[in-house]
């Protein structure tokens, strides 16, 4: 969204928007003084940290693009996914351990499934990685679940009003993933090139799959 | 629904006004690599093979941030506010230890 104006944040009005400044310096150097002295008293060590960080950068969306594209393909698969979400992840080799519960949610003909967290910012982060900066901003927290149509309107995705609408407010202790409709005309398209039309955001609802080229 | 809203806890946004009258910045943004940091120490402190900080407890934390702070801070700081606070209340760290440490990195001209 070019053009928009960005609102400067006022400590202590809350209805000031979320902010998305970078950290302060203070807390740049508190997260230094917990890290230091954790490392110190061994907690944890220092290398924890850096695989830590190399993981959560190795998980992103592509791993739940290939969840649902084997679902497209293997109707078997797609029982599984919906059945036993977590088994089918961890099947194709997606580390699911210490996640929360998970809930895969299929689109049809006649429902599409939208994925909020009102209460903060849950998110299946095991299959696509640390949720984009608009989930977890005020705004869509709150709008979703009141105005989803407007939402995904926002978002320029186009649903016949026939078709229903299911908004899913996620907890820390459930996740969702949207499974989406495969796209007409991929009748011919191998799993890795159906893949590449599933979307992060296809995944939370906000829009749907790309079109094949 | 006027009435309600005040009822609501802080953090419970769904359909809360003016936040729902507002359009979605849908702009990406990078993660730092404070963000990744802070993310790592969450995922390190609740590993089964610690526990020192259950999600649920990030979550007690972060709502019970004065408004100010909720409303103020980035997503990360919020979440790093929360996790000192909870580190300091389990007597994993103590607040002292925390300052004298900070106080030294200043001192030292330290760069985070």
């Amino acid at each position: 969204m070019a053009g928009h104006h960005h609102d400067h944040i006022h400590a202590g009005d809350p209805h000031a928007p979320v902010a998305e400044h970078g950290p302060s310096p203070e807390y740049l150097l508190l997260e230094r003084a917990v890290r230091e002295l954790l490392v110190a008293k061994g907690v944890f060590a220092a290398d924890d940290m850096r695989r830590q960080i190399d993981l959560t950068d190795s998980r992103n969306p592509a791993m739940g693009a290939k969840l649902v594209a084997r679902a497209w393909t293997d109707p078997a698969f797609r029982k599984k996914l919906l059945a036993e979400p977590k088994a089918a992840a961890g099947e194709m080799g997606i580390d699911v351990s210490n996640t929360p519960e998970l809930i895969v949610l299929e689109n049809t003909p006649t429902r599409h499934h939208l994925v909020v967290c009102t209460l903060c910012s849950c998110y299946p982060k095991a299959i696509l990685g640390i949720p984009p900066a608009w989930y977890k901003s005020a705004a869509y927290r709150a709008r979703a679940v009141k105005d989803p149509r407007g939402v995904l309107a926002e978002f320029g995705t186009a649903l016949p009003p026939e078709i229903e609408l299911r908004v899913v407010d996620s907890t820390a202790d459930l996740r969702y993933l949207v499974l989406p409709r495969r796209p007409a005309g991929t009748d011919g398209l191998d799993e890795a090139a159906l893949a590449a039309l599933v979307t992060r955001d296809s995944m939370i609802g906000v829009s749907h799959p790309l079109s094949p080229a | 629904m006027t009435a309600n809203r005040h009822k609501l806890a802080m953090h419970d946004l769904g359909g809360v006004a003016p936040f729902a009258d507002r359009p979605i910045d849908r702009r990406e943004h990078a993660l730092s690599h404070f963000d990744k940091s802070v993310d790592a120490l969450m995922y390190l402190l609740s590993h089964p093979s610690r526990r020192l900080i259950r999600v649920d407890e990030l979550r007690r934390a972060i709502e019970s941030l004065p408004a100010a702070k909720y409303h103020g801070l980035s997503y990360y700081e919020k979440w790093l506010q929360a996790m000192h606070d909870l580190l300091v209340e389990k007597g994993v760290l103590g607040k002292d230890e925390i300052a004298a440490r900070l106080a030294a990195l200043r001192a030292a001209g330290a760069k985070p």
